[in-house]
């Protein structure tokens, strides 16, 4: 078969660090297979806070913010206090961003680290959102990591346990209108006032959104009362250390609020699921992970994302298949998608998102940012800003999203200022036979031995039709 | 590197020009913007997240709007932060104030419980047949208004290459509404040095064995000066905060407005905003959504005094997904619903007046007990624009632009005569 080793190192992996392309070429699908054990380990030496450790700091923050606003003496000085929470968690956001791009350029385990970043998308949080600034890395960090490797409903779980996730979609206020805390708060009214009792309902975002994006898919037989019903169950789930009715547990991690809790037998997809409390909603997860349509859901964006916008269906069925054959023990799933022919034809059919761009080209060129800033830079640039998706559906995986000709302009023009430190002393033509092997075409080699300078050079190799793809 | 090469510096304007020299394969058109539609102007604003159509267009003349929406409802127009008075049942957030004083200028339609065909609640397919104009999320690569704009010019002969000018996205990438045979310009506020030209005629050679590449630096090149005098001050630095979305809309705005200006400039540009989805906290007079509604409202704004003389033949429309739950949740915030609001405002609009017929709020009228109603298909409204003011005819947009869409009527009379 043809070009064996680029397939798996520029598709399958992050693109080619020098050196690479030759150490997968005994054996590719070995080299894939290896990838797909244990924890994937963030590579780099970035040092990250623990998610719980960031919302403290934030609580602490916004509690700071509020005193401040009440003591301020003029309008001037209550707006100057924003100052304090964004101080609490920009420098948090700055690290994220750093490490991710380290790891992605250093890493010697690229699959691996390609899959922390499907499964991250998959599970989209984004960093724009107020109650999770600071945060969105840890989703990728300490849930997704840990699970990469394992079955599919242990990564659900951990994901959806998650503070950083329960937060993004508002999870942790939900209530139960018969839970504990709502009668008691319905009887402290009971009495006429003057002011009408708050309300306590359930919000139905983190139940919708699992049901949708994560497990089922959009049409994989739920409906709205599905959706309901299920927000009844995920009541309770909620971050430790909040105050008055979300006192308790530890501060900044996963606790299950009973009195949060709806109470009660509720009916899920035609199964009903007794009352248990957390478990009840542990049970469901479990449901959800082994139903066929989040399978085929799974294995239909996997198949989309490692082979072509258009997921040829053979390579789809077998995927989903070995998803159901395996209980969703996700090594074995990868090694279905490993195994599928559609994977290894030559032609390279996924344009690179942005994401792809910037992380292949840190390989090629052997090169780790700096600083965050550089990272931030790029990716403002490419719109394609890190963790910060604007929904939790993620970043489109099909190149209309990402083919805009206004967009292609703006990869020229950071192509030519990455390049541009490569003026006199690099040797272009090596730079592309490492990072292409045989994907290097005779007409880009010849451009580059034309071009003007050795920035120009680089420039037009990471611009090549071949770079731009995978 | 074996070989160098002085090249003098070229203009851009002169760099298109001498590109063809260069390269034999490069074939850049020498007439830009040959534009042979009429004067009218369309914008489309897409409002992603789904905006709560009874805070911004808040029914305060129902008996069940405040009891339902609670806190975050609206109070009636006169009281301290009441809405902007419209009539007797309907009135706009306070944040509208150039949306209300287009009203009262006879600019603005305010379109309420209206939606598209869509009746599940998910973002993602509500986008897609919010865009798609047809029946349902999938099925389709292309959007509605590529296939009107394609239908516009059907009967002209133009090179694919001098069609591309018709219609500009505000954003780096094209959104589906207009995906597809007609070429799109894309092109965002976010401020990019000149890139160095060699290099572009380099890249240029080098995509000539690439159609898909090449077709997209070729637009990329030819948009470069695209109102770019006018557009270079409100350019967003690149290192802009992720917490700006309110300025962004307005950047997008006046952008479109310098391009739609430029010298035989496109007639159709879409611009986008998200941050609309509202599930916890979401304010009332005041709070996360007002602070989104005045961004809008300032976007909007901008976008008239831009265009300038430009306005008396534009519409703009603006457009969500679906509608919010009439109902506060348990967090302050409200969750996916159905039908919702949209605005068609512009000099070229017959505004001062609500389309609405009000299912009303009450528990026997809401759909699955819990969403407005809609009582109006927004296609019938994009069918009414696409006739009146880009005058397509009902024929082509029956069988092209919008299949399956018989039931809903063409809304007559939006435009003015």
């Amino acid at each position: 078969m043809l070009l064996q080793p680029e397939i798996a190192v520029l598709r399958f992996g992050l693109g080619a660090r020098p050196g690479e392309l030759a150490t997968a070429a005994s054996d590719p699908r070995a080299w894939l297979l290896a990838q797909t054990r244990g924890p994937a380990e963030r590579a780099g030496t970035t040092e990250l806070a623990p998610s719980n450790e960031i919302f403290e700091a934030l609580l602490t923050a916004r509690e700071e913010r509020r005193e401040q606003r009440l003591e301020a003496a003029t309008p001037q000085e209550a707006n100057a206090a924003g100052a304090i929470v964004r101080e609490a968690y920009q420098p948090h956001y700055r690290a994220q961003v750093l490490a991710r791009a380290a790891s992605a350029a250093l890493t010697t385990q690229p699959f691996g680290e390609r899959l922390v970043h499907f499964w991250a998308n998959h599970f989209a949080v984004s960093a724009d959102k107020g109650t999770i600034h600071g945060l969105a890395g840890t989703l990728e960090n300490e849930a997704i990591r840990p699970h990469v490797n394992g079955r599919f409903v242990e990564l659900l779980t951990a994901v959806e346990q998650h503070p950083c996730m329960i937060a993004f979609l508002d999870n942790q206020n939900s209530v139960g209108a018969n839970s504990v805390a709502a009668r008691r708060a319905a009887a402290r009214f009971a009495a006429p006032t003057d002011r009408a009792p708050r309300r306590f309902g359930i919000n139905e975002n983190l139940a919708r959104e699992i049901l949708e994006l994560h497990t089922l898919g959009v049409g994989g037989g739920y409906r709205q009362e599905d959706v309901t019903s299920f927000a009844e169950i995920l009541t309770g789930w909620s971050i430790g250390g909040g105050r008055g009715r979300l006192a308790g547990g530890a501060a900044g991690k996963f606790n299950f609020h009973a009195e949060l809790h709806e109470p009660g037998a509720k009916m899920l997809l035609g199964k009903r699921y007794a009352e248990q409390g957390q478990a009840e909603g542990e049970a469901v997860l479990t449901d959800l992970a082994a139903h066929p349509s989040t399978a085929r859901f799974l294995a239909t964006k996997l198949v989309r994302h490692f082979i072509a916008d258009d997921p040829p269906p053979k390579a789809v069925e077998r995927v989903a298949r070995a998803y159901l054959k395996s209980g969703g023990h996700l090594p074995q799933v990868y090694a279905a998608l490993i195994d599928s022919p559609e994977a290894w034809e030559p032609q390279a059919r996924k344009f690179k998102t942005p994401e792809d761009f910037v992380f292949s080209t840190l390989r090629a060129l052997e090169s780790t940012p700096s600083g965050a800033q550089e990272v931030i830079h790029a990716f403002d640039l490419m719109s394609q800003r890190q963790y910060t998706p604007g929904s939790p559906a993620g970043w489109a995986d099909t190149a209309a999203s990402w083919d805009g000709s206004d967009a292609l302009m703006h990869r020229v023009l950071w192509a030519s200022q990455t390049a541009g430190r490569f003026r006199d002393t690099a040797r272009p033509t090596e730079i592309a036979d490492a990072a292409l092997g045989g994907r290097l075409r005779p007409e880009t080699a010849t451009a580059m031995r034309r071009a003007s300078t050795g920035g120009q050079a680089v420039a037009l190799l990471l611009m090549s039709p071949e770079f731009q793809r995978r | 590197m074996s070989l160098h090469r002085s090249t003098p510096r070229l203009s851009r304007r002169r760099f298109i020009q001498a590109a063809g020299a260069l390269t034999a394969s490069t074939v850049l058109p020498s007439v830009l913007f040959a534009r042979t539609g009429g004067p009218e102007r369309l914008v489309v604003v897409i409002l992603r997240g789904a905006l709560d159509g009874l805070a911004a267009v808040p029914p305060h003349g129902d008996p069940d709007y405040a009891r339902l929406h609670r806190e975050l409802a609206i109070a009636p127009p006169g009281s301290a932060d009441g809405a902007l008075a419209l009539d007797a049942t309907f009135g706009l957030h306070p944040e509208l104030q150039f949306l209300h004083e287009r009203h009262t200028a006879g600019e603005l339609i305010v379109f309420q419980a209206a939606a598209s065909p869509y009746r599940d609640r998910s973002h993602f397919d509500g986008q897609n047949v919010l865009e798609n104009g047809l029946m349902h999320p999938l099925g389709s690569a292309d959007g509605w208004l590529n296939r009107a704009i394609a239908a516009r010019s059907g009967h002209a002969t133009q090179s694919s290459t001098a069609m591309a000018e018709r219609a500009v996205a505000i954003a780096q990438n094209v959104p589906l509404i207009l995906r597809g045979d007609v070429p799109v310009l894309s092109k965002s506020p976010i401020a990019a040095p000149d890139v160095d030209e060699e290099l572009l005629a380099r890249l240029q050679d080098l995509y000539s064995k690439d159609d898909w590449l090449s077709a997209r630096l070729s637009e990329a090149i030819q948009s470069e000066h695209l109102g770019a005098a006018e557009s270079e001050a409100q350019a967003i630095p690149t290192l802009a905060g992720p917490r700006a979305p309110v300025d962004r809309i307005t950047a997008a705005a006046r952008m479109a407005a310098a391009i739609m200006r430029s010298d035989g400039g496109p007639e159709v540009a879409v611009l986008e905003a998200t941050g609309w989805d509202t599930h916890a906290n979401q304010g009332g007079a005041t709070g996360v959504l007002a602070q989104r509604l005045r961004g809008l409202d300032a976007a909007l704004r901008a976008l008239g005094t831009d265009l300038g003389p430009l306005w008396g033949q534009t519409a703009v429309l603006v457009m969500t997904e679906f509608g919010r739950t009439a109902a506060m949740n348990g967090t302050r915030g409200t969750d996916h619903g159905t039908g919702g609001c949209a605005f068609l405002v512009g000099g070229a609009v017959r505004g001062g007046r609500v389309i609405a017929d009000w299912p009303g709020l009450g528990a026997a009228s809401l759909l699955d007990s819990r969403d407005l109603k809609p009582t109006l298909d927004l296609r019938s409204v994009f069918k009414g624009v696409l006739d009146e003011h880009l005058h397509i005819d009902a024929k082509t947009l029956a069988a092209r632009v919008f299949p399956d869409s018989t039931q809903a009527r063409t809304l007559d009379g939006l435009i003015r005569a």
